[in-house]
């Protein structure tokens, strides 16, 4: 168990390697030059070689590699030329929004995916079963920035009762002294009751949209496995035992069915990383990804190559986590 | 020799019977049919747009922006008064090519890596697949939208980010087939006779690792098309005047305020429509060419 521990936690610092190998041949390649940006429109061909000699943009590669990694080391992303800050503080000021769309997201998917994945398994062919099975194929289908500009239409516009997609609060809202960066925390923490109503209003719809769009594969996962875990020995054994069905279904069973669905969260972080950018676009939602996007639009190499790290590394570090956890769960790992 | 006569002799009914078994099976389902129908006729509407169309997907009309869907303009206009319906079919043309370029450079790749990696073993193994781990370690969309900013908004390279980030899935699965395989006594028999390693890999045994091949590709192109449309929503994609589904939808998500549904739900609806039967015919050439996977 701690050889296999050890190997995996090991094996995440060649991959941490790739990654930052990956950001960094990004913006090797990014076209425009970074020492003309900085150096300004008015620059002579002097000044921009003067420029490009102090960011070191004149070294080989391989000398440019290192000097990003020991950057890197010490905290330094770089900088924005938009914003004209580091790129580190930017990123640190837009996590919590994103972190906390995120989570909510992924509460939505479990709490809502998981529950219908099992009673789709134990109802087969019930109504609904058939609408779990109508989410596995279309709501895989359905492009993320599509459903959430058609909740937008539905429950803004014409229900009215979502809030306009601008960002985390509605307008003169005063927001929550500082604590965790999620608005909803904070504003619980100072008990501030309106600061919190329009958090959560603000936040419902997104969270859905986003949840929603990575909901699909876990209810299938779970029905499938479900379906699987019915069949088997010994929960024929437990309702022979006369167990009542909620024990036998959702102790028995679906505590069977969990290490299939958390190997799956990985890929659901993922999904979900993907998913944020498209949905801080739609709802205007002021995390990294919204911030990614504005980069991308203005060639503006730090933040892209930041984000583009950041979420690589959060990701790594994700999936060690799920690897850990699925060997502490699952003892054929364990042992191995 | 005779041996040689009496394998291929062998093969072919074997093949015929896996294609007529194939089109039984699917045309049994419903579902799979209609998917299957529903991608000829994008895909034809998409080849003939020129001819079948009305109207010019580019062609502006000062008379008739911002209509609704009418007998005249079956799914609107735009705000400069172009017909929905014309350009959501021109974007067709978009849309499944760049999917297929980027699933056809993504397959041969991925093939010719997995295949060598899965075959050789060792240290090139090794190498081979901690350069797709590397890739992996990235949520793909994400890596797309790196290297589409990297390289800038052109088709060429918006086909280069979706295919590299597509390459592990053949890879991975090319190599995993490949270690099965190369015990086999088909491929130790290619071995003894003295075949070239290279014959052995690419001739012999890699039209073998094809049928769960196929199963994956028909998959990653419904995921292709999603990443096209969500890199040109977010502007990193396909950029207008041209039309493709997802910068059409994100042009019609400023008139949600001012309730022009058509703009935006149109484009989307296409989107959904071919990804879903994209997914369906996936799913049904799984349920028929890799049968351990039936059900899941």
């Amino acid at each position: 168990m701690l050889g296999y521990l050890c190997t995996r936690v090991l094996l995440v610092v060649p991959t941490l390697f790739g990654v930052t190998l990956v950001t960094f041949v990004l913006t090797y390649i990014l076209p425009g030059n970074p020492a003309l940006v900085k150096a300004g429109p008015l620059a002579t061909p002097q000044h921009i070689a003067e420029m490009e000699r102090r960011m070191g943009l004149d070294q080989p590669m391989a000398v440019q590699y290192w000097r990003y990694l020991r950057g890197l080391f010490r905290g330094d992303l770089g900088e924005s030329h938009t914003t004209g800050r580091p790129v580190l503080e930017d990123l640190i000021q837009r996590v919590p929004a994103t972190l906390e769309l995120t989570l909510a997201a992924l509460a939505v998917a479990l709490v809502v995916g998981i529950p219908l994945g099992v009673v789709a398994a134990v109802r087969r062919d019930g109504w609904l079963d058939h609408v779990s099975r109508l989410l596995g194929v279309g709501g895989v289908a359905m492009p993320t920035f599509w459903t959430g500009l058609l909740a937008l239409y539905i429950f803004f516009y014409a229900l009215g009762v979502a809030p306009p997609p601008l960002g985390r609060l509605a307008t003169g809202i005063t927001p929550p002294p500082l604590v965790t960066g999620l608005l909803t925390v904070d504003s619980l923490l100072a008990r501030e009751g309106r600061a919190l109503a329009s958090a959560l209003h603000q936040l419902v719809l997104p969270a859905l949209v986003l949840g929603f769009s990575v909901m699909a594969p876990l209810t299938r996962m779970v029905r499938a496995t479900m379906l699987e875990v019915l069949e088997s020995d010994y929960i024929k054994a437990a309702w022979a035992a006369g167990l009542p069905r909620r024990t036998v279904i959702y102790g028995d069973a679906l505590r069977n069915c969990m290490i299939p669905v958390i190997t799956l969260l990985g890929v659901v972080f993922g999904f979900l990383m993907a998913g944020n950018v498209v949905v801080e676009s739609v709802f205007a939602w002021p995390g990294i990804g919204n911030y990614a996007v504005a980069a991308m639009m203005s060639k503006d190499s730090g933040p892209i190559q930041s984000f583009v790290l950041f979420v690589g590394v959060v990701y790594v570090f994700v999936n060690l986590a799920v690897d850990l956890v699925y060997g502490l769960v699952d003892p054929r790992i364990r042992l191995r | 020799m005779s041996t040689l006569v009496s394998v291929s002799a062998d093969e072919a009914p074997a093949r015929r019977s896996a294609a007529a078994l194939l089109w039984r099976r699917l045309s049994r389902n419903v579902m799979s049919l209609a998917a299957l129908g529903l991608l000829v006729v994008v895909a034809l509407t998409a080849a003939a747009a020129p001819v079948i169309m009305p109207y010019d997907p580019d062609a502006p009309d000062a008379e008739r922006t911002l209509e609704p869907p009418s007998r005249r303009h079956w799914l609107g206009t735009d705000l400069y008064g172009r017909d929905q319906l014309t350009r959501i079919v021109y974007a067709g043309r978009v849309d499944l090519l760049v999917a297929l370029e980027a699933t056809a450079v993504a397959l041969s790749l991925g093939a010719a890596l997995g295949a060598v990696s899965g075959y050789r073993g060792g240290w090139i193994d090794q190498v081979l697949m901690r350069i797709i781990d590397t890739i992996q370690a990235f949520p793909s969309f994400i890596l797309a939208m790196g290297i589409a900013a990297a390289l800038g908004n052109r088709l060429t390279n918006i086909v280069i980010a979706i295919a590299i980030t597509h390459v592990p899935i053949y890879a991975r699965l090319i190599r995993g087939e490949m270690l099965r395989i190369r015990e086999m006594e088909y491929a130790e028999a290619a071995r003894t006779v003295g075949n070239p390693r290279r014959r052995i890999i690419f001739y012999h045994l890699l039209p073998n690792c094809f049928p769960p091949v196929v199963v994956q590709a028909t998959l990653a192109m419904g995921f292709a098309i999603l990443t096209v449309a969500a890199l040109s929503y977010i502007g990193l994609g396909i950029r207008p005047p041209t039309s493709e589904w997802g910068a059409m939808t994100a042009e019609g998500a400023g008139y949600i305020v001012s309730g022009e549904w058509w703009i935006f739900l149109f484009p989307g609806l296409a989107i959904m429509a071919t990804v879903l039967s994209f997914n369906l015919l996936g799913d049904a050439l799984r349920d028929v060419l890799d049968p351990r996977m039936k059900g899941v």
